[in-house]
C-alpha cells in the first residue's frame, strides 16, 4: 500500500463533505472516484492534496503520516477540469514550474519539459502562449505540468470534463495509455462511469461524503450491492425476488419469445455494434441491448437470467 | 502573518500613533468641542457640503472617464499606451496650477462672466476634481476590464442581448470590484481636497479640510481641529466598510486574460473610437495646453526662455528649480518604492488574510487617504520625536509621507486583482511544490504585476505634485521640492517667475509621463500582459 | 531562455530605472555644484547659478567641487557646534551667508522650512516641550501674541537692535527680534484704471472703481487679513461700514493672494485693476518684468498700508543659547540685513543695512502705515475675522 486514508472527514462550516472515509491505494494504480455532483468526491482529492484541511482522520503516505504537511511538501500533481493553467507563461514555463520550484536548473528543465512534450504529443509548443491552445492541448498542458515534477501520486479533477465528446474519448484512451506506461499511482475523479472504467484500476463510488463501494470496475458493474451504485453504473431498474431486492443488469434481460415479461419499447438507440433500448415494464424502465433495431412502441417478450442479477444488501 | 505585520507596522508608527498623539492631545484639552462640533450647525454644513460634492465629483470623474476607459479596455489602436500614460499627468500639478489653467480657459471661452459664470461655483470645484481624478478610473478599471475574459459576453450576445444589454448585466457586474475600489479611491481624494476647495470654490465654501486647516493653522485651535478629524475619520471609516461590504458583495473569480482588446474594424467603431479619445483628449487636454501656451510665452512672445531659466536660482528659492526637481525626483522614487513594498504586501495580506486581518489592514492602509494633511503633519511633529524616531525634519519623512497617502492607490488597484484569480492557479502551484511566500510570488504578484505597476506610477505621480502634508511636516530647507517652488514663485508679482512657475510645471507633467511610460513598459511582456 | 527571472523582478525593475533616472539626474544636477544629500547633516550648496571660477577643469578631473566656506570652517575650527533655525517656506538667503557665519563662529545653521507662517507658529507651539529648532524665524505681529502667550521664546537683547526703529520693537521684553519688516498695501495697474489714481481707501468705494478691487479672505490669506487690519486700524468701529461698502461696490474675494493677483487682477490676464499686495511688488513687477521694462507698472495706495514685521526668536528649550545669540546677532548684522530685500522681498530692520537700486527706484514705504498692537490683534481675531464672514461672505 503505498496511499492510505483512515476514518477521514472534512467539514465545510456545518456540513460534512467527506464523512469518515478509509481508502487504500497500490503503487501504480488508479484509483476511480465516481459520483453525483456534491457527493464530495473532489474534497476529498483536495484533502489528499493537502489543499483542504480534515477535521479528522488520517491520510498516509508509504506509512508515513502526511496529514498536516503541506501541500508543497506532498510531491503531489494536480489536473484540474478547467486546466488552471499559468496564463502570464508561455507552455514550457507551465510545464517547467515545478522543476523550478524543485530548483531544478534551466539547462535540465528544458530537456525535461521537451520529454514531456514529446510524451503528451505537443512537439515544439514550448513558446507558444497557453492562451491560444486549444481544449485538448491545454490539457495535455496541463497534463505535462503536473508529470514533471514526477509525483509520486497524480491527482486529476474531472480532468476531461470540459472537453468535447471526440476529444474526450481519444483523450481518455491516451490517459489510460500513459498512467499505465509511466506506472503512476493516481487518483481520478470523474462523473462518467465509462470514463473511469476505461482506466481505472479500481473504482470507488461515493454518495454523500461516503464511499459506498470501491473494487474493480468489473466488480462494482456486476456487484453494486448498494442500490445506489447500481442506478450509478447504470441497472437503473429494481425488483423484488424472495424478499429480496436486485439490481437488473442489462445483461440480465433479453429479448425473446419464450420470455416470461412484457413490456413496451420506449426508446431503441444505436450504439455501433449493437442497440440499446429502454423498455417499460412493470416496476420501473429496464435497459438492455440487442442485435436488432426494434420499433419503439411495440411490444416485446423479455427474459432474465437470475445469476446476472445484482443483489442489493444496503438495506 | 509577516505579511500583514510589516504594513499593519508601518501604518502604525508612521500613521495612526502621530494621528492619534494628535487627536487625544487636541481633545484632551477641550473634550467639550467634540460634541460643539458634531451638534454646531455651522460644521454639519459643512460635512454635508465635503460629502455631497466628494459624491458628485467621483460620480463626475467616473462618467466623464468612461469613454477613454472603455477604448483602452477594449479596443487597439496607436497611442493606447500613450493615453494611459497622459491620463496621469494632471495628478501631479499643483492645484494652484491647475485652477490657473482653468480660470484661463474660462477666460477665454468667456465664462467668467455673463450668465455661465463657472469660478467660485460648485461645478468649477466639481470638474477640477474630475480633472484631477479621471486618470483613476482610466487605469485602474481600464486596466482590469482589459484583463477580463470577454467571453461571457459573447455569451450573452449569443443569447440575444444588445451590446448595452451585455455591459449592464454581464460586464459592469464583473467590472464592480475595480470600479468600487476606485470610487472609493476618488471619494476620498476628493474629500480631502484643500486648495480646489478654497481657490475654485470661492470664499463662501470650505470643507472638513479646509476647516481643519482654519482651526489648526490660523488659529492655532487644535481642539476644534482635533474634533473636525475625529468626524472627517468616521465618515472615511463609514464610507470604507460600506465599500468593503460592496466589493466583498461582488468579489469572486473572473477568468484572467492578458488583453482582451482588438482593433476597430468597421468604419463605424474607427468613428466610435476616434469620437471618444477626441473627447476625452479635449477635456483634458485643454487645461493643459493652456498651461503649455503660458510656459512658453516669454518677452512678449513664444520661446523656451522660461525653461532655461530654470537652471540658474532664482532669488525667492533656496536652491534652483532644477535642484528641486532633483528632490522631487528623489522623493518620488523612494515614496514609490515604500508604496510598491508596503501596498503590495498589504494587497497580499488583505487578500490571503483571514477576514479579520483583511478588513483591518485594508482600513488601516485606505484611511490614510481620508485624512487631513494638517493633522498627519502636525501629529508627526509631535510624536516621532525622541531617540531613533525623531524623524522631524528628516530627509526620510518626507517621502515616507507621501507614500502613506499613495499606498491606497497601490492596494486599491492590486486587490481587485488578485481576488479575481483562479484558486486553482493557486492549488497547483503548491501541488507543485510552490510553498505559499512562493505562490504569492509565482502567481499573485506575476498577476498583479500590471497592477502593481499601475499603483506604484500612481505612486510616484502622487509624491511628485504632493504639496500639504510635505509642508506640514517640516523638511530642511535645501529639500524644496517642485510644487513647493511653483507655490513660491507664484507667490511674488512678475512676469519671470510666473513663466517660470508655468515651465517648472509642464516639466513636472513631462517627467510624469515619462516615468509612468517607462513603468508601464516595465512590466510582463510575454504571457500576453499589455 | 531564462527570461522568467527577469519578468519576475519587473516591479522592482521599475524601482531600479527609477532610481537610475534619478541617479542621472542627480549628476546632471550636481554639476552646478549642488549635492544632494540623503543623511540628515546639512549639505552645503556652493553657489548656484553662479559660474564656477574654473568650471572647465573641474569638469576635466571629473571631481565635485568643493564647497570653499566648509572647508574653511572646517580648517580654522576645533570644533562645530550645529543649530537649527526653523522658519517659513518663504525664508531665502543668498548662497554663501550662513557660510560665512560659520566660518567666522564655528557654528553651523541648519535650515527646516515648515509651511506659511501660520503653521511655523501653530507647530512650534505644538512642540513646544520638545522643539525642532533653536532659533525660529517667521513670526510676524500678526501673529506674534500667540507666540509669547504660548511662552516659546526666551529674551535676549541683541546688542544691534540699536540699529532697529523703536516702531518695530513690538515686545518690550525682547523674547523676539525684528528682522524684516514690509507694507501689505492696495496696488494698482496705473494704466488700465478706470479713473483717476486712488489716493484714500474711501475711494475703493466710489463708483469709479466699480467692480475693480480683488482683495484676499483673512481667514485663509495672510495679506489678506493684514488689509483686514489696515481697515480697522483706519476705521475704528467703522470698519463694518467700510467693508458693506466694498461689497456693494463689487469687491472680489479670493482664498490666497496667487488666485487673487494672477487670477483676477491684470497682471495675470485678469479684468480688475485693484489688488491686495505689497508695497515692494511694483519693485518685483520690474525686476522680474519680462520683457525687461523700466518703470514699474503699477503702483501703491499708500493710505491702506499695514506694516507686517517679521520676528526671529530664541526658541525656550535650546540647549544652545549661546550660539542661537550669535545667530540672532548675525541675522541683525548688515551683510545678512542687506541680503534680504531681493531674497524675500521685504525690508532690512537694520536702518543701516543699504537697499537695492530697485527698492530705492521703485519702491517706497508708506510713512503713515496702519499698525495695531499684537495684543490687540490676536485679542480680536476671531471676533474680527468672523465679522468679516458675516458682512463679505453673508
Amino acid at each position: 500500500m503505498t496511499l492510505s486514508i483512515e476514518s477521514l472527514t472534512v467539514l465545510y462550516g456545518d456540513k460534512v463533505a467527506v464523512d469518515n472515509v478509509s481508502l487504500d491505494i497500490a503503487v501504480g494504480d488508479v484509483l476511480a472516484l465516481v459520483g453525483p455532483s456534491g457527493c464530495g468526491k473532489s474534497t476529498l482529492l483536495r484533502a489528499i492534496a493537502g489543499l483542504v484541511e480534515p477535521a479528522e482522520g488520517r491520510v498516509e503516505w508509504q506509512g508515513r503520516d502526511i496529514t498536516h504537511v503541506p501541500t508543497h511538501q506532498r510531491g503531489v500533481g494536480l489536473m484540474f477540469q478547467d486546466h488552471a493553467l499559468f496564463t502570464h507563461r508561455d507552455v514550457a514555463d507551465n510545464i517547467g514550474f515545478g522543476l523550478k520550484m524543485a530548483g531544478v536548473g534551466a539547462g535540465a528543465r528544458a530537456v525535461r519539459t521537451e520529454e514531456l512534450l514529446v510524451l503528451v504529443g505537443l512537439e515544439g509548443f514550448g513558446p507558444r502562449s497557453v492562451e491560444g491552445l486549444s481544449g485538448g492541448e491545454a490539457q495535455r498542458v496541463a497534463l505535462a505540468r503536473a508529470l514533471a515534477p514526477e509525483p509520486a501520486l497524480l491527482l486529476l479533477d474531472e480532468p476531461l470534463a470540459s472537453l468535447d465528446r471526440a476529444r474526450r474519448i481519444e483523450l481518455n484512451i491516451e490517459l489510460a495509455r500513459l498512467l499505465r506506461e509511466l506506472e503512476q499511482t493516481a487518483v481520478y475523479v470523474t462523473h462518467d462511469q465509462d470514463e473511469a472504467f476505461s482506466l481505472a484500476d479500481d473504482v470507488g463510488v461515493m454518495h454523500q461524503g461516503q464511499v459506498l463501494r470501491v473494487g474493480s470496475p468489473g466488480d462494482v458493474w456486476r456487484d453494486p450491492q448498494f442500490e445506489i451504485v447500481a442506478r450509478f453504473v447504470g441497472h437503473e431498474a429494481m425488483i423484488e425476488r424472495d424478499g429480496q431486492r436486485f439490481a437488473v443488469r442489462p445483461d440480465a434481460v433479453s429479448i425473446a419469445t419464450s420470455g416470461e415479461l412484457v413490456g413496451r419499447v420506449k426508446t431503441c438507440a444505436f450504439q455501433g455494434d449493437r442497440y440499446a433500448l429502454t423498455i417499460d415494464v412493470d416496476g420501473g424502465p429496464w435497459r438492455l441491448f440487442h442485435s436488432v433495431a426494434v420499433e419503439p412502441g411495440s411490444m416485446v417478450r423479455l427474459s432474465l437470467d437470475p445469476t446476472r442479477l445484482a443483489r442489493i444488501t444496503d438495506i | 502573518m509577516a505579511l500583514a505585520a510589516v504594513p499593519a507596522a508601518f501604518v502604525a508608527v508612521f500613521f495612526a500613533y502621530p494621528v492619534a498623539t494628535l487627536l487625544v492631545r487636541g481633545i484632551g484639552l477641550d473634550p467639550g468641542r467634540l460634541l460643539d462640533v458634531i451638534t454646531g450647525s455651522r460644521f454639519l454644513k459643512v460635512i454635508w457640503f465635503t460629502t455631497w460634492q466628494a459624491g458628485l465629483s467621483t460620480l463626475l470623474a467616473g462618467t466623464l472617464a468612461v469613454p477613454l476607459t472603455w477604448a483602452i479596455a477594449n479596443r487597439q489602436f496607436t497611442g493606447r499606451r500613450l493615453a494611459r500614460v497622459l491620463v496621469t499627468v494632471p495628478f501631479v500639478l499643483p492645484t494652484v496650477v491647475v485652477a490657473g489653467s482653468f480660470i484661463g480657459l474660462m477666460d477665454r471661452f468667456g465664462l467668467d462672466q455673463g450668465t455661465i459664470r463657472l469660478r467660485h461655483t460648485v461645478w468649477a470645484v466639481l470638474l477640477a476634481h474630475a480633472f484631477f481624478n479621471i486618470a483613476v478610473f482610466v487605469r485602474s478599471v481600464g486596466g482590469f476590464w482589459t484583463q477580463i475574459d470577454r467571453r461571457p459576453e459573447d455569451a450573452a450576445r449569443t443569447l440575444g442581448a444588445s451590446p448595452w444589454l451585455a455591459f449592464r448585466e454581464v460586464t459592469l457586474p464583473r467590472l464592480r470590484p475595480s470600479i468600487v475600489a476606485a470610487t472609493s479611491v476618488v471619494f476620498l481624494f476628493s474629500f480631502t481636497s484643500f486648495a480646489v476647495i478654497l481657490l475654485l470654490g470661492g470664499p463662501r465654501r470650505s470643507s472638513i479640510e479646509t476647516e481643519i486647516y482654519r482651526y489648526a493653522v490660523t488659529r492655532s485651535d487644535i481642539s476644534t481641529a482635533a474634533a473636525l478629524s475625529i468626524v472627517q475619520m468616521v465618515a472615511v471609516v463609514s464610507l470604507v466598510v460600506a465599500n468593503g461590504w460592496l466589493q466583498r458583495r461582488v468579489a469572486g473569480r473572473q477568468g484572467l486574460v492578458a488583453d482582451r482588446a482588438v482593433p476597430a474594424q468597421t468604419r463605424r467603431q474607427r468613428t466610435r473610437l476616434v469620437t471618444m479619445l477626441a473627447g476625452t483628449a479635449l477635456l483634458l487636454g485643454l487645461p493643459l495646453a493652456v498651461l503649455v501656451e503660458r510656459s512658453l510665452a516669454s518677452g512678449g512672445g513664444y520661446s523656451f526662455a522660461n525653461y532655461q531659466a530654470l537652471g540658474e536660482r532664482v532669488r525667492l528659492l533656496p536652491i534652483s528649480a532644477a535642484d528641486a526637481l532633483v528632490n522631487s525626483l528623489a522623493f518620488a522614487v523612494v515614496a514609490a518604492g515604500i508604496a510598491l513594498v508596503i501596498g503590495g504586501m498589504a494587497s497580499l495580506a488583505i487578500v490571503h488574510g483571514t477576514r479579520s486581518v483583511s478588513r483591518v489592514l485594508d482600513l488601516g492602509m485606505l484611511l490614510p487617504l481620508g485624512t487631513s494633511a494638517v493633522t498627519l503633519g502636525f501629529g508627526v511633529l509631535i510624536s516621532l520625536d525622541r531617540g531613533v524616531l525623531d524623524l522631524r525634519g528628516s530627509w526620510w519623512i518626507v517621502p515616507i509621507t507621501q507614500s502613506l497617502i499613495a499606498i491606497p492607490f497601490v492596494v486599491r488597484g492590486v486587490v481587485p486583482v488578485l481576488r479575481a484569480i483562479d484558486p486553482a492557479l493557486r492549488e497547483v502551484a503548491a501541488t507543485l511544490g510552490a510553498a505559499p511566500a512562493r505562490v504569492r510570488r509565482e502567481i499573485d504578484l506575476r498577476i498583479g504585476a500590471r497592477a502593481l505597476a499601475t499603483g506604484v506610477g500612481f505612486a510616484f505621480a502622487i509624491s511628485l505634485g504632493e504639496f500639504g502634508a510635505t509642508s506640514f511636516v517640516g523638511r530642511r530647507s535645501d529639500l524644496l521640492t517642485v510644487p513647493l517652488a511653483i507655490q513660491r514663485l507664484l507667490s511674488t508679482p512678475g512676469d519671470l517667475l510666473r513663466g517660470q512657475a508655468m515651465a517648472l510645471s509642464v516639466i513636472l507633467m513631462l517627467v510624469t509621463a515619462v516615468v509612468v511610460f517607462v513603468g508601464d513598459r516595465l512590466h510582463p511582456k510575454a504571457g500576453g500582459m499589455l | 531562455m531564462n527570461n522568467s527571472l527577469t519578468r519576475l523582478t519587473a516591479p522592482i525593475r521599475s524601482v531600479i530605472v527609477l532610481l537610475l533616472v534619478s541617479l542621472i539626474a542627480v549628476s546632471c544636477g550636481g554639476s552646478d555644484g549642488t549635492e544632494v544629500s540623503t543623511g540628515t547633516e546639512t549639505s552645503v550648496a556652493s553657489p548656484a547659478g553662479v559660474p564656477e571660477p574654473d568650471s572647465s577643469t573641474t569638469e576635466a578631473t571629473g571631481e565635485e567641487p568643493e564647497a570653499p566656506a566648509v572647508g574653511i570652517a572646517d580648517e580654522e575650527c576645533q570644533s562645530t557646534t550645529s543649530i537649527t533655525l526653523a522658519t517659513h517656506d518663504s525664508f531665502v538667503v543668498s548662497d554663501g551667508v550662513f557660510e560665512s557665519f560659520t566660518a567666522t563662529t564655528c557654528i553651523e545653521v541648519e535650515q527646516v522650512a515648515v509651511g506659511d507662517a501660520g503653521q511655523l507658529v501653530s507647530s512650534a507651539i505644538l512642540t513646544k516641550d520638545n522643539p525642532t529648532a533653536d532659533v525660529m524665524f517667521g513670526i510676524d505681529n500678526t501673529f506674534l501674541q500667540r507666540g509669547l502667550d504660548a511662552e516659546l521664546f526666551v529674551p535676549y537683547e541683541s546688542p544691534l537692535l540699536a540699529t532697529v526703529d523703536a516702531a518695530l520693537q513690538l515686545d518690550p521684553e525682547k523674547r523676539v527680534t525684528p528682522i524684516d519688516y514690509s507694507d501689505v498695501c492696495v496696488n494698482y495697474w496705473i494704466d488700465r484704471l478706470p479713473g483717476d489714481a486712488p489716493e484714500v481707501l474711501d475711494d475703493l468705494i466710489g463708483p469709479t472703481n466699480a467692480d475693480q478691487f480683488v482683495t484676499m479672505n483673512p481667514e485663509t490669506s495672510s495679506p489678506g487679513f493684514a488689509f483686514l487690519l489696515a481697515t480697522i486700524a483706519r476705521y475704528g468701529d467703522g470698519w463694518e461700514g467700510y467693508w458693506q461698502s466694498l461689497v456693494d461696490n463689487g469687491v472680489s474675494i479670493t482664498a490666497g493672494w496667487s488666485d487673487a493677483y494672477y487670477g483676477e487682477y491684470i497682471a495675470g490676464g485678469g479684468a480688475r485693476s485693484i489688488v491686495t499686495s505689497y508695497a515692494s511688488s511694483p519693485p518685483a513687477e520690474v525686476i522680474f518684468s519680462d520683457p525687461p521694462v523700466d518703470t514699474a507698472p503699477s503702483a501703491v495706495l499708500y493710505d491702506s498700508c499695514f506694516r507686517q514685521v517679521e520676528f526671529a526668536g530664541i526658541l525656550a528649550g535650546t540647549e544652545h543659547v549661546d550660539e542661537a545669540q550669535q545667530l540672532i546677532d548675525f541675522m541683525l548684522s548688515t551683510m545678512f540685513q542687506e541680503d534680504i530685500p531681493l531674497n524675500m522681498f521685504v525690508y532690512p530692520a537694520n536702518s543701516e543695512a543699504a537697499l537695492p537700486d530697485a527698492f530705492v527706484e521703485f519702491g517706497q514705504l508708506a510713512d503713515n502705515p496702519a499698525t495695531l498692537t499684537p495684543k490687540e490683534i490676536e485679542a480680536n481675531r476671531e471676533a474680527w475675522t468672523e465679522r468679516w464672514v458675516e458682512i463679505v461672505l453673508g
